[in-house]
């Protein structure tokens, strides 16, 4: 496998090298370039959260003042002597706080997660205020905060003030760049950004939502703690301004303004934001009105630039640069896993259903229905509008708790297990519409499904390569040419046809290799010619494995089927070869409405 | 030994706190159990609501029409951002509903710093209730008694939109499921647009009259904004009851605590909101599995 060189890593350094010649010239003061790198670190942590994961905090300021205020009262009044150690101490507890923050504000998503980090936030704001003022000085903050120094071969550094901290911030900010490239880069990452685009699918699939999101969360805390110590180093204080609300907003602002999920947003957007604070104020004589003008600015691009600067740019190279999107890898050994096998030795039923029962209030979906299907076999279920087969899928694949009955998977009871933990035993279904990934590619997508089943349900491989995940490559590529979909490979979904996406539907399903696959209408809406290649597909995707699938299309089902069970009005009306279950009267009956003909 | 007299005023306190963020959070509530957007300028469209009556008062020197105004100027102010800017934001994430009602925030904030200047300002209170009222055992100012009673009235008010008019009847369908009223024929985007503008006016209210007991700042919307969330957190998200009854639980609880340890208030309002989301994270009157 050949070593990517890293263009982004290398330009960065290069760019940090040539600043202080270059930016003076541009009319940047090191005081703004300065507080330019500080926002920018935060924001890494940040995009992380918010641009890759989808997690928008306004509450980050929690984190950056508990990361400034642990170095700077290591630094001032416990005498630690190490800035270096300091900030490590002030980042890790960052980290943790955040963690534990996490632990209550992750309980909600989307606005509650808003307000809840919000509120948080403003009650850290208090607790330094008034409970730990003996410790961080309340009001006053905590003065005399030092520089580090250090040994370089024998010469002494010893970090001053203007381009001299810079050197060191820059230096800190490298750090904290590459750490975060390879955990964008990482399969860690790319379940983030799963979880942005479809947090019930990346769940689905077997990964630990919540823990990635928890881990998320830390990791920007751990950040905002850096970023945080260094503020205090830099000002040779820490004000306790960095607790406030406004210190979260504009963070929130800045990688707005940059653009979100680019990792370099937040460092665009905070030079954006103070050099255009230092044009207005002192180059346009508009005092106080900057903060309208930003606040202006930043409403326009929310509504129609919504990526942001760099988003903004990213586009334009794409849309002027339109080359087709690079071929997959033609002659990849499609060498994929094995379909997983909890008990082998175990001779009973696949998946096995004893009084399963599932009421909405009054409504009754599914009375006391036994199912039971046979290791190998394909099982086709068939039955009216209604008569509760969705539900009784969504039972069986643990989506949904049972009101009674229990889900036996090779002989092990699974009943409220959570769709998560028995997709990584080795059961998953299909979805009768469409949960795809919609941002992503069909490659990426079959990645995300595939690397649940290679990783586990969670797993802190935050600075390893995606590509170096074992086995990843060929199962993805073994997945794609099963579903037909290698050519298209580089394709995001949104361009992908409606039959491409019901194949990798199926395709996000079958790349965690389950033994026990269910298909929830894999024919809905398909063309005759569509149809045909998926009940081909479905024919060679059934070896080795149990098969359940719905579906109204009867003569496929009829084709397909070993066995086919008939639900009707939440209830098992027959059950049969497909012979037996046409010749049934009262199967007849159920889907012609009882009118004997 | 606990001071009745004084414990009896901190209830009375806690009321008249509860009340007013009980009307500014239902108007958060319906706002967003409606429109599915979370206003974070609800905060400064409360400030605004202060200033938009002094200006008022300024003009006329009278209390009454100087919250009147200040409740139509807001109504509009909310119909034209919800016409102009919110609108094109339903069908995008909420994350970007977020972001851009952050922004508009900001904007109104720094127009009026612009306009007023940092300087507070003050609104006197009405002279019918201006002074001191006995109340046999404790002195009370009479503007806050007053003001229980106003915000009263007010929720009161909004109750009877929302429960007994056709409009509240869309409104609280709406909640259930938008996608559903507008099938059935209602013009949702008129109704979205009176939504927004009864919800900015719940606020600009709120702001008016509880201008007299504080003074005017242009930042002064923030630290409100975030115990309506708290309010919001602990009542239960799209509840009209849940966010009376989560202003007056915050209501109470900042101003007990204050009895013991005014640094503590705030403290024991988060610690609160924590506590209901461990144990009820939909909230204390929110429907399970409403985000």
């Amino acid at each position: 496998m050949i070593k990517r060189f890293p263009w982004v890593e290398a330009l960065s350094a290069l760019g940090l090298v040539a600043a202080p010649w270059v930016l003076p010239a541009l009319g940047f003061a090191p005081g703004t370039v300065n507080h330019v790198l500080i926002w920018g670190l935060f924001g890494l942590g940040f995009d992380i959260l918010f641009g890759y994961a989808g997690l928008l905090s306004f509450g980050q300021a929690a984190f950056f003042g508990t990361g400034g205020f642990v170095a700077a009262y290591l630094l001032t009044v416990a005498g630690m002597t190490n800035v270096l150690l300091a900030l490590a101490v002030g980042t890790a507890a960052a980290a943790a706080v955040g963690a534990i923050v996490g632990l209550v504000a992750l309980r909600r998503t989307g606005i509650y997660f808003a307000m809840i980090t919000v509120a948080i936030a403003e009650m850290f704001f208090f607790l330094e205020n008034n409970p730990l003022a003996r410790w961080t000085g309340g009001e006053n903050g905590l003065p005399g905060v030092p520089a580090p120094s250090f040994d370089l071969f024998g010469l002494r550094w010893q970090v001053g003030v203007g381009w001299s901290m810079y050197g060191f911030l820059a230096a800190c900010y490298f750090v904290g760049l590459v750490v975060a490239l390879r955990i964008v880069n990482s399969p860690f990452g790319a379940v983030l950004v799963a979880i942005r685009d479809n947090p019930k699918r990346t769940l689905a699939v077997g990964h630990d939502v919540w823990r990635y999101k928890l881990a998320a969360f830390a990791i920007a805390a751990g950040y905002a703690g850096f970023a945080g110590g260094l503020l205090g180093v830099l000002q040779g204080f820490m004000p306790p301004e960095a607790f406030i609300f406004d210190t979260s907003g504009q963070l929130v602002v800045q990688t707005v303004i940059g653009g979100a999920g680019t990792l370099f947003g937040p460092l665009v957007g905070a030079a954006v934001w103070l050099s255009l604070r230092d044009f207005l104020q002192s180059g346009l004589n508009l005092g106080a009105a900057w903060k309208l003008v930003l606040g202006l600015v930043f409403v326009l691009l929310v509504t129609f630039l919504r990526r942001g600067i760099l988003g903004g740019v990213k586009d334009l190279i794409a849309s002027v640069d339109k080359r087709a999107a690079a071929p997959a890898p033609a002659g990849v050994a499609a060498a994929m896993m094995p379909a997983l096998r909890p008990d082998e030795a175990f001779a009973g039923p696949a998946i096995e259903a004893r009084g399963l029962t599932k009421r909405f209030g009054g409504l009754v979906a599914n009375r006391d229905v036994n199912f039971s299907v046979a290791k190998g076999e394909l099982r086709g279920v068939i039955g009216p509008n209604g008569a509760g087969k969705s539900t009784f899928f969504k039972m069986l694949t643990c989506e949904m708790e049972p009101s009674a009955g229990s889900i036996l998977f090779h002989g092990r009871d699974i009943t409220g297990h959570g769709v998560s933990r028995v997709c990584q035993m080795g059961l998953t279904k299909s979805y009768q519409i469409n949960q795809l990934f919609a941002r992503l590619t069909a490659r990426e997508n079959v990645e995300i499904a595939a690397l649940a089943h290679a990783r586990g349900p969670f797993k802190l491989d935050m600075l390893k390569a995606v590509r170096k995940v074992p086995g990843l490559e060929a199962q993805v590529a073994g997945t794609l040419a099963l579903v037909g979909l290698t050519h298209r490979a580089g394709t995001p979904v949104s361009e992908l046809a409606y039959g491409e996406k019901r194949r990798l539907e199926i395709a996000l399903a079958l790349a965690s290799s389950p033994s026990l696959l269910l298909l929830d209408e894999p024919l809905a809406g398909m063309s005759p010619q569509e149809r045909k290649e998926t009940v081909t597909l479905l024919k060679a995707i059934r070896e080795g494995r149990t098969l359940v699938v719905i579906d109204h299309d009867m003569d496929a089902m009829f084709d397909l089927a070993d066995r086919i069970t008939v639900l009707a009005e939440g209830r098992v009306l027959a059950e049969g070869t497909p012979q037996q279950i046409r010749d049934d009267r009262s199967v007849r009956d159920a889907y012609l409405g009882g009118e004997h003909m | 030994m606990l001071n009745w007299a004084n414990l009896v005023s901190q209830l009375f306190n806690g009321l008249a706190t509860g009340a007013l963020l009980a009307l500014i959070a239902s108007g958060l509530t319906i706002i967003y159990g409606t429109l599915g957007v979370l206003n974070l300028a609800h905060g400064a469209m409360f400030m605004l609501g202060g200033y938009a009556g002094w200006v008022v008062y300024q003009w006329t020197g009278s209390f009454a029409l100087a919250v009147l105004g200040a409740s139509a100027f807001l109504v509009i102010v909310g119909a034209i951002l919800e016409l102009v800017v919110i609108r094109r934001f339903y069908g995008r994430p909420g994350e970007d509903q977020i972001l851009v009602t952050f922004g508009l925030g900001i904007v109104i904030v720094e127009l009026v710093r612009r306009a007023f200047g940092s300087l507070s300002l003050t609104l006197p209170a009405p002279a019918w209730a201006s002074g001191i009222t006995s109340l046999g055992f404790m002195l009370y100012p009479t503007y806050r008694i007053a003001l229980i009673g106003i915000v009263a009235a007010a929720l009161l008010a909004l109750y009877f939109v929302l429960y007994r008019t056709k409009l509240g009847l869309i409104v609280r369908a709406g909640i259930e499921d938008a996608g559903m009223v507008d099938i059935l024929g209602v013009d949702v985007g008129k109704v979205f647009m009176v939504v927004f503008g009864i919800g900015a006016m719940a606020a600009g209210f709120a702001g008016a009259v509880n201008a007299p007991v504080v003074s005017l700042t242009p930042d002064g919307g923030d630290a409100i904004l975030i115990e309506t969330f708290v309010v919001v957190v602990i009542g239960g998200v799209g509840s009209f009851f849940g966010a009376v009854l989560g202003g007056l639980i915050a209501g109470e609880i900042l101003s007990l605590t204050s009895m013991v340890d005014p640094a503590y208030s705030q403290f024991a309002l988060f610690a609160a909101m924590t506590l209901v989301l461990v144990f009820r994270p939909q909230g204390l009157l929110g429907a399970a599995g409403r985000e």
